[in-house]
């Protein structure tokens, strides 16, 4: 690691965390429902919305109308996502004339869209016409995120109120979160990127003639070569701030189309972390105490920042495999060196390795890099990040309500240590609260190993596995994580896009967003019927040290002790192969 | 029933704002304000589309300078199917393409003996239009051979082509190899 490295490290971190108060306040008037800078020029068409779709803003809902809002929503949007990839062939918009999308494929890419998790079993340029990537895909990148937000929202009013059933308009806070935040950054976001070189039109793909001609597997002569384009900018801008992370093309932001130059990329990594961190903020403004937010921020960070060293220090040393050929990677000032496989060389090592940390931990799913040629441990912190739940950073609400819920856990269990009933914020902590959070903190663990292991035992599931020893099991071990944690990203060599995958990754992106969820807001509902309690001598507080360390510990040993046995499979094996190599 | 009927209502019109006129706006901003970024930043010779200048080419012949590897299906550089090997670390066939890579190139130039690694590495995007200072400056010797020019010639060329991390900070250094190849070849004439 080079003095280029922190300095590029520091600057990312420092723009980022300048940003979390501003922004995190900023997003506490709008769903506190306070006039913001933007209200002039958008409060009416917030209004507008509302009339058209006749949503009575001032009601309120109890949380099984909240959750049943939400649900009905995201059902009604699989459809419309799935519907518009089957009738593409004969809808406009559709330049390079592509066929309907397969009925498990489209199926597939309607539940990962609207779970927030952006899996994709296709390669977007070859797949999916213009009009699909901006009816149906750009517009769940927005309203699965606004989705997301709005969960947390209701989480955290559970705090701040006391003895009612109501925990605010899940379409105002899904609406407001849309057009306040989610679409603003994004156009400043997107015309930036444009100045980058993301591509940003309508025309169809262009071919141009090869300066050498080259000659394909078989032995054609290709003298051509076609570029595929389209309107990108826009789509990538949300898929970030989002926590989305569909590529518009299938290398995703490693496309030089989708992520041009390092200017492109620190703002789109900054983009990745951007809003979850700041929601830290909004939460610890909205319950009245911002150190509490700050304490969240404080644990995530933590994690982040070690789990980036380790993978810093894995992804520069380079392949032994190589070394013997007497291939020099060596870092200098001539070239970045390290393990190059599957990294662009305007990123390097560098910025390939803080992109995977952050989109893992982020629940983004986005890459600048193939994570399936990794090292054997820079492949494992971008795995296990996942599999802690997605809840260091996280996506955009739903990183932050699984982080609650493992605060919930932390005092409570501080609280069987020292006798005494826990309470977080004020609410006492009952054994109906730990259920559910133990549902939500069990679950994931439960779809990814079971996934796993019944993929492996089955044909279909072993057939599309591209590496061989340990490394092909860890391509499903990381597809399920992905899938169950909403993340998106994979060892992507594994070839997905078939119906066994297609079907069964699909269910467990549901069951990992929605049966989550449900939980989640179970626990609003309640919390927000509890009656606040001063704070006592005998309150364990939660903006401490003490208690950032405890709840790292929670989430650390919840995530070790699950997945440790499927990890010593994959990764660590491979790791003890690969120094013996 | 009131849910179903509102998400209806909300999903059209959001899809009118975010799905039509979100991107819309942003390519008229962007085809107006950013016209040669939008639309790929092509480069031209005597107004001829000649590629890219993001996008890498393939390149095997000993007088042009070679970029990353690619591992696009069914020809390298395939710009309308974008990806890398995903060859897992220990996977056998990463060795291979990059022995294959490394006996290409001391072929031409037995003296080589320090390759640098992304000369013999597949890009994530398959893509990739640049490569290293490094991995330009081993191929130094056989571009001049090939072209019957002086070596100092094509080293001048190189170092005109560097470019440098973005404000002296971002990202990596590195060759832009087919604006470079462009130049050799109209520097031949």
């Amino acid at each position: 690691m080079t003095i280029n490295t922190f300095l590029q490290i520091a600057l990312f971190s420092a723009i980022l965390l300048a940003f979390v108060k501003p922004l995190g306040l900023f997003m506490a008037n709008v769903y506190m429902g306070r006039p913001t800078l933007l209200n002039r020029l958008i409060r009416p068409v917030e209004l507008w919305f509302y009339r058209i779709a006749g949503i009575d803003s001032k009601s309120e809902m109890t949380w099984l109308q909240y959750a049943s809002s939400l649900l009905t929503f995201s059902f009604v949007s699989i459809i419309a996502v799935y519907g518009i990839q089957r009738l593409q062939s004969l809808l406009p918009l559709n330049p390079e004339s592509l066929d309907a999308v397969s009925p498990d494929s489209s199926f597939n890419t309607a539940i990962s869209f609207v779970t927030n998790t952006n899996w994709q079993g296709y390669s977007g340029e070859s797949t999916m016409s213009y009009l699909t990537q901006m009816l149906a895909l750009t517009v769940q990148n927005f309203m699965s995120a606004a989705a997301g937000m709005a969960a947390l929202v209701a989480l955290i009013r559970a705090f701040v109120r006391q003895e009612t059933t109501l925990l605010g308009n899940f379409w105002v806070d899904l609406v407001r979160g849309t057009i306040y935040i989610l679409l603003p950054l994004s156009l400043v976001l997107a015309i930036i990127l444009v100045s980058q070189g993301v591509v940003q039109t309508f025309s169809p793909y262009r071919e141009i003639a090869l300066l050498e001609p080259t000659t394909t597997s078989d032995g054609k002569s290709i003298t051509t070569q076609k570029i595929a384009t389209g309107p990108a900018a826009s789509q990538v801008a949300i898929k970030q701030l989002g926590t989305n992370g569909g590529g518009f093309f299938n290398a995703n932001s490693a496309h030089p189309f989708e992520n041009p130059t390092p200017l492109s990329n620190l703002l789109q990594v900054l983009s990745i972390l951007l809003i979850p961190a700041a929601l830290c903020l909004t939460f610890g403004e909205m319950v009245g105490d911002r150190r509490q937010g700050w304490a969240l921020l404080t644990a995530m960070s933590i994690v982040f920042f070690i789990m980036l060293g380790i993978s810093l220090y894995a992804e520069n040393q380079g392949n032994p495999g190589l070394a013997k050929l007497g291939v020099d990677q060596a870092v200098s000032d001539l070239q970045s060196g390290g393990n190059m496989e599957g990294k662009e060389t305007r990123f390097g090592i560098t910025n390939s390795v803080l992109w995977s940390v952050a989109t893992a931990s982020a629940s983004n799913g986005s890459v600048n890099s193939m994570h399936d040629s990794y090292t054997p441990i820079g492949g494992l912190v971008a795995m296990w990040l996942i599999q802690l739940d997605e809840v260091i950073f996280g996506g955009v609400g739903s990183g932050l309500y699984g982080m609650i819920v493992f605060a919930i856990a932390t005092v409570f269990m501080a609280g069987l240590m020292v006798g005494r009933t826990p309470e977080y914020l004020g609410k006492k902590i009952g054994a109906f609260e730990m259920k559910m959070a133990s549902l939500v903190i069990m679950l994931p663990c439960v779809v990814v190993l079971l996934g796993t292991a019944i993929s492996l035992l089955l044909t279909q599931g072993r057939e599309p596995i591209s590496n061989p020893g340990p490394h092909g099991f860890s391509q499903v071990l990381y597809a399920f994580s992905s899938a169950a944690n909403n993340n998106g990203s994979a060892f992507a060599g594994l070839g997905a896009n078939t119906p066994f995958y297609n079907g069964i990754l699909g269910l467990s992106m549901f069951i990992g967003r929605f049966w989550m969820l449900l939980p989640v807001l179970a626990i609003a509902g309640s919390l927000a019927e509890k009656k606040k309690i001063p704070n006592s001598n005998g309150t364990l507080p939660t903006h401490t040290p003490l208690f950032v360390v405890l709840l790292i510990a929670v989430v650390v040993i919840v995530g070790a002790l699950s997945f440790f046995p499927a990890l010593a499979l994959g990764p660590i094996v491979e790791h003890i192969l690969w120094n013996k190599n | 029933m009131t849910d179903l009927r509102i998400s209806i209502i909300l999903l059209g019109t959001m899809t009118l704002l975010t799905g039509f006129i979100y991107p819309v706006v942003v390519t008229i901003i962007a085809q107006n304000f950013f016209p040669h970024q939008a639309n790929g930043r092509i480069l031209t010779v005597d107004s001829k589309a000649v590629g890219s200048e993001l996008i890498g080419q393939p390149f095997s012949r000993p007088e042009y300078f070679w970029g990353r590897l690619s591992a696009t299906a069914p020809f390298p550089y395939n710009a309308a199917a974008s990806g890398g090997s995903n060859f897992g670390p220990l996977n056998p066939d990463l060795v291979k393409n990059a022995q294959e890579r490394v006996d290409l190139l001391k072929k031409h130039d037995a003296e080589l003996t320090k390759i640098p690694v992304d000369l013999v590495t597949a890009s994530a995007s398959g893509l990739d239009s640049q490569i290293s200072l490094a991995a330009a400056e081993v191929q130094i010797r056989r571009v001049a051979a090939a072209r019957k020019i002086s070596e100092d010639k094509v080293r001048a060329l190189v170092r005109q082509h560097l470019i440098g991390r973005q404000f002296g900070l971002l990202g990596e250094s590195g060759v832009n190899v087919l604006q470079l190849n462009l130049a050799l070849d109209q520097s031949g004439k």
